[in-house]
């Protein structure tokens, strides 16, 4: 195999990073092995999980599927650069707030996607979350939690109330 | 600072043991829905899981599987592999001659295999090299010579092993005759007067499929071994003592147990997956010992679709005897446990299939019989309700025909027969609180179950299933006298205090139940405590994150380190105050008079003032679950400090024209004693909902018995498992008592919800559409064949209709609580009265 190195440079959560990587390597494997952001995780290498969904452009897309060399020069954003300067963004909170993030594993993942979908989709009913968040599987919470969580972060953002209820938190 | 900033009045003395009567008003931690001290690393991406850890010059392990599922190994050679540039070791299985398991009785793997392999994916020899690339390519390299052994691949063909049969046709040496792993026949009262006092008696058959754990995170593991002679080894593990223990027997000639450190990292889910000390996590650590560099592994997820450990594949059989009124006078239960290719957790397995019916329901006399089998296939153990679903299938669905044959409800024959709280089971369980009851009266009020059950049109129908768990096995996997949890407290004079567990977080939070329980005790909010947990080198024992024990042991053993730290301030704040030591309470890190409560001083002047009089301030606590009455053989499995109870409505829509269903809705009642954390608990009982219906609809570990073993679909994609599309809608109830023998109150929450779910689902098919699917899962396949069955006329439904002949041993018996009985097997009762009656230890003085 060619192990010669490629220099790229990528544009990682609003900064510009400078990589000398195999042109073979994922962008999983840029993000996680060269570039030191091992928020992005990994279920399967194989698209089936979603665990590494990362958003490029604005898009959720699988980073274990994307080869590095195709998104150069294109904004990436990971699960490090969600928070701003240490204040946690609304869905990062109310995952925190509701047990959403249980393991943790897939946390990153449905975060992403989910900010996607409440970019484009300001105030999505639970059908359209299911829908936008299907590609990603969590085994620890049954997605309730995350649904829920969801729903609050974009209440938030349209700055309607946004209190857990008690059925969430304490059952019925 | 106004008095009614304070928050609720302190508990006054309290001792631990009456903790669980402390109204839920008087607690300012426990019971609140607090966020996970951890929360904000997890959802920021800070979490370091066992493969985001590197180290300098660090080398990339993989593994040689196996592509035969049972074969003798003929000749490996290395040469080409070790030749490669950038490997720096070959392992093979001579070098580790030492056999280690997680059971003591069944120390029956290797880090790689020696003399045969046993399954498609046995792991055969282990590489180290520059890269991951590398590594793969040089394994390919290694030339491995089988000669292939008769394939056994269920457990009939276990069950028909021929004893002349050569001796390595059997897959392994133990266990009691061919490829019975193990054969247990327990017998509580008198099961022949059971059935001649029945009035309805029926046999049925039952199989539940083997399916798996499914973590997000993929087995991964660290080792790094230092030039001073000490080992360090960082794993996905839920059981770091445990990994300890066989890293410890295997490495025995190259480092002793004292200089090995295991530190369980946060795992990316466990489920029971990482609950047995692996291959993999050795043959890194021997690694790293032969290179002298840190060496890593991480699975490829059809790797740990291999490494399995997952549910059993049984199948039951169960005769069940009911009084006209619908009580059970007896049953008579039989299950088969498709062990897979080692023991495992399988001795456990196989008890616990027979060891929790009777603490749902009252049951007069009690027959357990089981077998485990070997077969070619990954090795089976505990997931998520270990050994315990399977036949909580068998029994619901039993239930379910005699409410109809007897012209009873779901409901009436349940909650006929309930156990009651503080008891005995016919097989000796204790049981404690017990809020079964309230559980089924909010699911079938909630749903409506009584006014729709059989009255809604074809296609629609409810189904209900109740269930019993242990919090925390009743004694460890080692025979010893040791705590099964420690906690140790420093106390800072920053007013920090720090809690050491060896505890491991596998996501349901049981590091932020530690500070829950010393925040609780010590009046401090729980994000201003700091938890080391889960590392050998520096925290106390505990045993690890399995059979629900972690909150009920850890949280006991917190409560008493706390309290002794309590113990230990009071006196000086009470001289300094010139007040009672009854007086001096905690609340809202302060340390004061509660008669007048601005009188005090700031924790951390508290933690000086103690410190000052007594030198470094530290405490320990420890715990260990009640002796159990059950003290025949066999009766190791199934106690517990106590016992948490679930009820679940699952509604279904099936099409009758595909048998495809959908599952819109669930209702789930949970006895949980008292919450630690609600929030906490909701998550577990939604995620059980979630975990129990892919189990009961479509999950499943399938394997070609005409491809000799090969797993049919290693691979998340192919393994079906419930997405964001198929999870139903759960109504979520919290109901119970506070159980004296839980911090707080506190029962489990991880595993029993889990258990109702494939059975309800089952029996709302058949309120749906009138046919019995016997056999989990539930695939809409099973479904329309039973359809057609109905459509032809005939006995709509589908299931099993045997178990495999077995010569079992002679029964052990046991007379019942209610027969007069000790616990005891009759046999040694009547020893033991002949010793009481002088005729007992003979000679000496």
């Amino acid at each position: 195999m060619d192990r010669r190195k490629t220099l790229g440079e990528f544009r990682v959560n609003g900064e510009r990073r400078e990589v000398a990587y195999e042109p073979h390597r994922t962008l999983l494997e840029v993000l996680r092995e060269d570039l030191g952001l091992t928020g992005t995780k990994h279920g399967c290498e194989l698209g089936e999980c979603g665990a590494c969904t990362v958003l490029i452009d604005g898009t959720p897309v699988l980073s274990c599927l994307t080869l590095a060399q195709e998104v150069e020069d294109r904004p990436i954003e990971t699960i490090e650069g969600m928070a701003d300067k240490g204040e946690l963004h609304p869905l990062q909170d109310f995952s925190a707030e509701l047990g959403a993030s249980q393991c943790g594993y897939c946390s990153a993942g449905f975060m992403l996607a989910a900010k996607a979908l409440l970019a484009a989709n300001p105030a999505p009913t639970r059908d359209e979350i299911r829908a936008a968040l299907a590609g990603n599987l969590c085994r620890c919470t049954g997605y309730v939690k995350i649904f829920e969580a969801v729903e609050l972060a974009a209440a938030k953002q349209r700055g309607e109330p946004c209190t857990p209820s008690r059925e969430c938190t304490h059952g019925h | 600072m106004a008095t009614e900033d304070r928050g609720p009045a302190p508990i006054e003395r309290p001792e631990g043991k009456h903790l669980h009567a402390v109204p839920d008003d008087r607690l300012a931690v426990v019971g609140k829905p607090w966020r996970k001290i951890d929360a904000r690393a997890r959802v920021t991406g800070q979490t370091r899981y066992a493969d985001d850890l590197s180290a300098p010059r660090m080398a990339f392990c993989k593994l040689l599987r196996s592509t035969q599922a049972h074969a003798r190994i003929v000749r490996i050679d290395t040469s080409a592999a070790e030749a490669m540039p950038g490997v720096y070791a070959v392992l093979v299985g001579k070098e580790l001659p030492i056999a280690f398991g997680i059971l003591p009785v069944s120390q029956d793997e290797h880090t790689l295999c020696i003399e045969k392999v046993r399954f498609v994916g046995d792991p055969v020899a282990a590489v180290a090299a520059v890269d991951e690339d590398t590594a793969w390519e040089a394994c390919r390299r290694i030339v491995v010579e089988y000669a292939p052994l008769p394939v056994v691949s269920d457990v009939f063909e276990s069950a028909a092993t021929d004893p002349q049969a050569p001796a390595e046709h059997r897959i392994h040496d133990y266990g009691r005759v061919g490829n019975f792993h193990r054969q247990e026949n327990l017998e509580f009262g008198d099961l022949a007067q059971g059935f001649a006092e029945s009035d309805l008696v029926r046999e049925d058959y039952f199989f539940f499929e083997g399916n798996t754990h499914l973590p997000m995170e993929e087995h991964a593991t660290l080792a790094q071994f230092d030039p001073d002679g000490k080992l360090c080894v960082q794993s996905s593990t839920q059981t770091p003592h445990y990994l300890h223990r066989a890293l410890a027997k295997v490495l025995a000639e190259h480092v002793p147990a004292h200089k090995i450190r295991v530190i369980a990292c946060p795992n990316g889910g466990g489920f029971g997956g990482k609950s047995d000390p692996f291959s993999h996590e050795i043959a890194v650590a021997m690694l790293s010992i032969k290179t002298g560099r840190p060496v890593k592994i991480t699975l490829t997820r059809e790797e740990v679709f291999y490494t399995h450990r997952g549910r059993h594949p049984v199948l039951m059989r169960s005769r069940i005897g009911v009084s006209r009124s619908g009580r059970i006078k007896a049953l008579d239960f039989e299950s088969h446990l498709d062990g897979g290719s080692y023991g495992s957790y399988g001795t456990a397995s196989t008890f616990y299939t027979g060891a929790l019916q009777c603490v749902t329901y009252q049951v007069e006399n009690y027959w357990f019989r089981g077998a485990r089998h070997f077969t070619n296939k990954a090795p089976c153990g505990p997931k998520r309700g270990h050994g315990t679903p399977q036949p909580r299938f068998a029994l619901e669905v039993q239930l379910d025909k005699l409410a109809v044959e007897l012209g009873l409800d779901p409901v009436r024959i349940r909650r006929d027969n309930l156990t009651e709280a503080n008891s005995l089971t016919a097989n000796w369980m204790r049981i404690g609180t017990q809020s079964l009851r309230q559980c089924i009266d909010k699911v079938v009020d909630g749903s409506r179950f009584l006014e729709r059950w059989q009255k809604q049109p074809y296609g629609k129908g409810l189904g209900l299933a109740c269930s019993s768990y242990l919090s925390g096995a009743g004694l460890p996997i080692y025979w010893n006298a040791l705590p099964h949890s420690g906690v140790q407290l420093k106390l800072d004079r920053s007013g920090l205090v720090t809690v050491f567990c060896g505890s491991t977080d596998i996501g349901q939070g049981s590091n932020s139940i530690l500070a829950y329980v010393v925040g609780e005790v010590l009046g401090l909010e729980p994000q201003d405590l700091r938890v080391v947990t889960s590392d050998t080198d520096l925290t106390p024992v505990d045993l690890g994150s399995y059979s629900s024990r972690v909150t009920l042991m850890t949280g006991n053993a917190a409560l008493q380190a706390a309290e002794r730290a309590r113990d230990l301030i009071v006196p000086h704040v009470a001289d300094k105050l010139g007040v009672p030591r009854n007086r001096i309470g905690f609340a809202k890190g302060r340390v004061f008079d509660v008669g007048d409560p601005d009188r005090g001083m700031p924790f951390a002047d508290a933690v000086q003032l103690a410190e000052s009089k007594l030198g470094t301030l530290g405490t320990t606590g420890s715990y260990r679950p009640p002796k159990s009455p059950a003290r025949y053989k066999g009766g190791g499995v199934g106690p517990s400090a106590n016992y948490s109870y679930t009820a679940a409505v699952v509604e279904v829509d099936v099409d009758p024209e595909t048998g495809i269903y959908k599952v819109p809705r669930v209702w789930v009642a949970h006895d949980i004693g008292r919450s630690i954390n609600p929030c906490l608990v909701m998550g577990q009982v939604e995620g059980s909902v979630y975990m129990g219906l892919g189990e009961a609809m479509m999950e499943e570990m399938s394997y070609r018995p005409d491809r000799f073993g090969v797993h049919k679909i290693p691979s998340m994609l192919d393994y079906k498992s419930l997405t964001s599309m198929e999870m139903p809608e759960v109504t979520t109830w919290l109901v119970g008592d506070p159980d004296p023998n839980g911090p707080f109150g506190a029962k489990e929450a991880g595993q029993g919800p889990l258990l109702p779910m494939m059975p309800a689902v089952a029996n709302a098919i058949f309120d749906a559409v009138g046919v019995r699917v016997d056999e989990v899962p539930v695939t809409p396949e099973k479904v329309f064949a039973a359809m057609e069955l109905a459509r032809k006329g005939k006995d709509p439904r589908v299931g099993p209709t045997r178990t495999p002949p077995v010569e079992w041993p002679e029964a052990r018996r046991v007379r019942t609580p209610w027969q007069g009985g000790t616990g005891l097997e009759i046999e040694r009762e009547q020893e033991e009265l002949a010793a009481s009656r002088g005729n007992g230890p003979k000679g000496g003085a």
